[in-house]
């Protein structure tokens, strides 16, 4: 076994365990980070097999950024686990068995007789020097530039629906609204403003009251 | 690497659309607050221009460029015109019922065009991927139209249903195209057909393919047995998002279950037409039982509209170029009809009053004889009575299977569409002859919506008694 | 040297357990001095401020105070560790290591000078920003496995703050990409040779800022402390950890800010380059000293920025932080991006070639 294959394997069992454990884990703060860690362990596999961009911008995508703030949500829910547990052993039989035969059918269609190294040839291996970016790029941007763009427009679609579904703005009368504009430029003499006025002598405490009244 | 500019002409429509989209995205959160219909407006003038961009710039000849992901034909200009000509009506409908349910953002426009973007993309698409990107673009603004009118609970649980299946759609989609992409090696639709052609694809992952595209596309449609989204959909969303997601996106996924399957794999036909026949029949046979049970008039013109996409699978398993012609016939037909159906139910509800409940049209024919009228000729032609368009639509789909030798196919399919009808003529016979709860006359809400109800009522007989243009055009656009 | 090591290694040993063990050494030999910095880092911060406050600072320890900072490991590994009752053992252990591992990662392709990298990969840049953003995990673990208020919510700021100042940061370093036209830090800095006017610093002044401004928010320091802000919620997510867990703490803190000096050097100031480089009289007179020696100077530099905003900024109000994160920092970065393209297009400067 070469040192790579010995990555790889540790990089696999990782990949696969914490996969297992996210999906049966009662906690879901927890599952989350098992599946953290499964974005981790299989960036490392692609990362084994020279694809260092991709690997990374997993990490740098979803480990960072997507699953803390999916973390940042599952942590403030308040979710009954016990409830959650109800019917998993029940139903554990028949998920077993489903899972089973879905592997079965896929290990039938993608399996090694339909895509083994001996159907597809080996991958070409590159030198230590290549860019796996470079390549990445150069397609993106001329090959696929069309679905790239497309792309931003998913995106930019999932952003307006996003705000659009969650952003409250209720009248001024009901809630008042920050200025930060405003309070930043705000200036000392903004604040203040100097009275002249004349002194006035202060009514005795009794006829003040009633004045109140 | 020799990279060649792509040429940008065909893409023209699209690109216009998308740069008026952010334009409006932009510019309503300046001007909303001063003048509220500016969106709107805005929103139809772009509309508009669009399609007299794809009018002028018509013909007949194919074009592809950026690298094979997109395609310009005769097919693609038609499909978008009409994707444009119903979602100008969806708008001008949407209008007044947003405004009355308090929910009349520009949002709803802006994601409206997104959405009518993405559907063009479908209908373009020469590549898997841009396909599929352009079915996310128009899925995502479609989970969040439904999903705008926050504080109904019904709503919103509609719209989880339809992001929940639509997600699992997509994946089981995008399983089935990566596989093919396994066995053929290349993501653009010719070529798969080229390599599909020359047998030199692994047949096993192929037929999976297959299988999983067609579950995919067949949730898309909402044909049976991936149906369940359907009702629950078309009842919790509001009625302006109900009327949009039932026209327009019909005619993308039938633009995408052309191009995946009669494009691109016209060598597995064995395989997909089996498929194919067993979701028509069940689409018709359940379709038409179901909405027999309905009191909703919003399921049950969701149970029709799955009737309807059996008689329109009809038209792929004849699996002949007339065949897919009468398909696309079938489906523009079905969708100027939806939305005049759909068109009705908002021109008649009110603030507080939804009238989605087929007693709500109990004595109409008393209270607003017109547009009992208008919805006498929209029944009529969902039924197929001529002279109707909508017979000839369900017509030509009959002959081109029996052409194609399956005429206990044919049998099956006017057999419920006879008794479809029943359903149809229940409204009918309810508007005519029940007595009405109040005698107080019943206007359309606005003139507008009158106006364009009737407009689209009315050519549902106009094009009933020259069915040859729209024919024409169906066929030509497919055979020249 | 490392080849010829674990070439000799491999002559009696497996393949594989010659790579490791060749890679464990080139490791403890930039983490050691590193760790050591770390030490000295703190006792240069209390020198300094209490130099900047009119104070004394620590002196006690050894002479003029040199000593404090083992006087200060040596206290906290003798304290005890306490366990809040309802927490989560594993997570709660966990959670400091997750702080710390990451920013040691990052090392890895740090070039201190000349060829002087453990592992010059083609993404160095990435995998640096990459690593640097598993850091927030630390934080948030630490406090939802503490099971207290305090903890949970500078937890909450943490995460939400760290992502957004993140953006900001990847931005800029793409505008370095851009000019440099390599993700590999060697190169980078290679593309700064030729005299400070070379530096990557001009191009990219407001960059250089955002990156900075970001660096200190993405380590917590001040102006950005409200993860910890001691006045509001007492001690933020490492309020319930002591002795150990709380110094790992600090050590990640710490490396973290030399992390982020190192790489605005190396990206912005010309690594390992003399500024003098090309100057007439200058050159030839400081020709004797060590590239490295010029990346110690300007990274010691950084590390009195972040001292000094300590000593002289209040903290910011949260709301406000976020603002700046994203109607400043991020428009800024992407409008740069474009002024870069344009640069780069018409070739301005001795920076594009």
């Amino acid at each position: 076994m070469t040192f790579e294959q010995l990555i790889f394997y540790i990089l696999a069992a990782i990949a696969v365990i914490s996969s297992l454990m996210m999906i049966s884990v009662n906690n879901p703060v927890k599952a989350a980070l098992w599946l953290v860690l499964a974005f981790i362990a299989t960036a490392g596999v692609w990362i084994t097999a020279q694809a260092e961009f991709l690997g990374i911008v997993l990490i740098l995508v979803y480990a960072g950024a997507v699953m803390v703030l999916f973390l940042f949500v599952v942590m403030m829910l308040d979710i009954n686990l016990v409830k959650l547990k109800e019917g998993f052993i029940r139903y554990l039989p028949i998920g077993v068995l489903a899972a089973l035969g879905i592997f079965a059918l896929m290990y039938m269609v993608l399996g090694p007789n339909n895509f083994g190294m001996d159907v597809t040839g080996e991958p070409v291996r590159f030198d230590a020097n290549h860019s796996n970016t470079t390549m990445i790029g150069l397609a993106l941007y001329t090959v696929h530039v069309y679905a790239f763009i497309l792309a931003a427009v998913l995106l930019l679609v999932g952003i307006v629906a996003a705000i659009a579904l969650t952003i409250r703005r209720r009248p001024p009368h009901e809630v008042k609204y920050q200025n930060i504009d405003k309070q930043v430029k705000t200036q000392a003499r903004d604040r203040f403003e100097m009275i002249k006025m004349q002194p006035v002598k202060e009514k005795p405490v009794e006829n003040k009251k009633e004045e109140d009244e | 690497m020799n990279f060649v500019i792509p040429d940008f002409t065909p893409a023209v429509p699209e690109m216009v659309l998308l740069a008026l989209a952010s334009f409006i995205l932009i510019a309503d959160t300046f001007w909303s607050e001063r003048y509220k219909y500016a969106t709107y407006y805005a929103t139809q003038a772009s509309l508009v221009i669009v399609g007299l961009l794809i009018l002028f710039s018509f013909t007949s000849e194919t074009a592809v460029t950026f690298n094979e992901s997109f395609v310009r034909d005769a097919f693609a200009d038609v499909l978008k015109l009409f994707i444009i000509l119903v979602s100008i009506g969806v708008f001008l409908f949407s209008k007044e019922y947003l405004q009355n349910h308090d929910f009349y953002k520009g949002e709803f426009f802006t994601l409206g065009l997104f959405a009518i973007l993405g559907m063009f993309v479908m209908v373009s698409a020469y590549n898997f991927i841009t396909l599929f990107v352009g079915l996310e673009i128009m899925s995502l603004a479609m989970y969040a139209m439904i999903a705008m009118q926050r504080d109904s609970a019904k709503a919103t649980e509609a719209a989880m249903k339809y992001f929940v299946l639509g997600a699992l759609a997509t994946g089981l989609l995008l399983y089935g195209l990566s596989m093919i992409y396994g066995a053929t090696g290349t993501l653009t639709i010719p070529e798969v057909k080229a390599v599909i052609e020359a047998g030199k694809a692994n047949s096993t992952v192929l037929a999976f393919g297959v299988v999983f595209i067609v579950i995919g596309l067949g949730f898309k449609l909402g044909a049976v047995p991936f149906h369940m989204w359907v009702p629950d959909v078309y009842d919790g969303a509001p009625t302006a998002v109900t009327l949009f997601i039932a026209a327009a996106p019909k005619i993308a996924a039938f633009a995408i279950v052309y191009r995946l399957l009669v494009d691109g794999m016209p060598g597995l036909v064995v395989d997909w037409q089996q498929l194919l026949i067993i979701m028509a029949i069940l689409s018709m046979v359940i379709g038409t039982v179901i909405a027999l049970a309905q009191t909703n008039f919003k399921r049950l013109l969701a149970y029709s509209g799955i009737a309807h996409i059996g008689f329109l699978l009809l038209g792929f398993i004849a699996a002949t170029p007339e065949g897919y012609s009468a398909a696309m016939f079938y489906v523009l037909v079905y969708a100027i009809t939806s939305v005049a159906a759909f068109g009705m139910i908002l021109a008649l509800g009110r603030k507080g009053m939804e009238f989605d409940q087929i007693k709500d049209f109990a004595g109409l024919n008393k209270r607003n004889p017109w547009l009992a009228a208008m919805m006498l000729i929209i029944m009529f032609s969902m039924a197929g009575v001529p002279p109707f368009i909508g017979f000839y639509a369900k017509l030509v789909v009959l002959e081109e299977v029996i052409a194609a030798g399956f005429t206990w196919l044919a049998i099956i399919g006017v057999v419920t569409a006879i008794a479809g009808a029943f359903y149809y003529l229940r409204v009918i016979k309810v508007m005519y002859f029940d007595a009405p709860e109040q005698d107080t006359p019943l206007p359309a809400s606005t003139r507008e919506l009158s106006v364009g109800v009737s407009v689209y009522s009315l050519s549902l007989l106009v094009l009933g008694i020259m069915p040859a243009w729209l024919m024409a055009v169906a066929y030509n656009s497919l055979l020249m | 040297m490392f080849n010829a090591l674990q070439g000799w290694l491999s002559i009696f040993l497996w393949d594989w357990l010659a790579i490791l063990m060749t890679l464990v050494l080139q490791v403890v030999i930039v983490v050691l001095p590193i760790m050591i910095a770390v030490a000295f880092l703190t006792l240069a911060e209390r020198k300094v401020i209490g130099f900047m406050q009119v104070r004394m600072g620590p002196n006690r320890v050894g002479p003029n105070g040199i000593l404090q900072p083992f006087a200060d490991a040596l206290k906290l590994i003798m304290k005890e560790f306490v366990r809040p009752q309802q927490s989560n053992l594993y997570l709660f252990i966990i959670a400091p290591v997750l702080a710390l591992a990451p920013v040691v990662a990052a090392w890895a392709v740090i070039p201190f000078g000349e060829g002087a990298v453990v592992s010059d990969i083609n993404v160095g840049v990435m995998y640096v920003l990459a690593v640097s953003s598993i850091v927030v995990y630390g934080v948030i673990i630490a406090g939802w496995a503490s099971n207290s208020k305090y903890a949970f919510l500078g937890a909450l700021r943490a995460s939400a703050q760290k992502v957004s100042y993140e953006i900001a940061m990847g931005f800029a370093l793409v505008t370095v990409l851009m000019v440099a036209g390599s993700m590999n830090l060697t190169e980078i800095v290679h593309g700064q040779q030729g005299g400070f006017w070379n530096w990557y610093w001009i191009p990219l002044l407001p960059m250089l800022a955002v990156y900075f401004i970001s660096g200190l928010a993405e380590t917590n320091r001040t102006p950005f402390d409200v993860v910890e802000g001691e006045a509001e919620i007492v001690a933020g997510f490492h309020v319930e950890y002591s002795s150990m867990g709380f110094g790992v703490f600090m050590l990640a803190e710490y490396a973290m800010m030399v992390l982020i000096s190192f790489m605005t050097a190396i990206m912005f100031l010309g690594g390992w380059y003399s500024p003098f480089e090309n100057i007439p009289v200058l050159d030839p007179l400081t020709a004797w000293i060590p590239g490295f020696i010029w990346l110690f100077l300007k990274v010691a530099f950084l590390l009195f920025l972040f001292l000094w905003f300590r000593a002289t900024f209040p903290r910011y109000r949260y709301d406000q932080l976020m603002r700046l994160g994203w109607k400043v920092l991020i428009p800024l970065t992407i409008v740069w991006v474009f002024v870069v393209g344009v640069m780069h297009y018409f070739s301005i400067g001795p920076w594009f070639n």
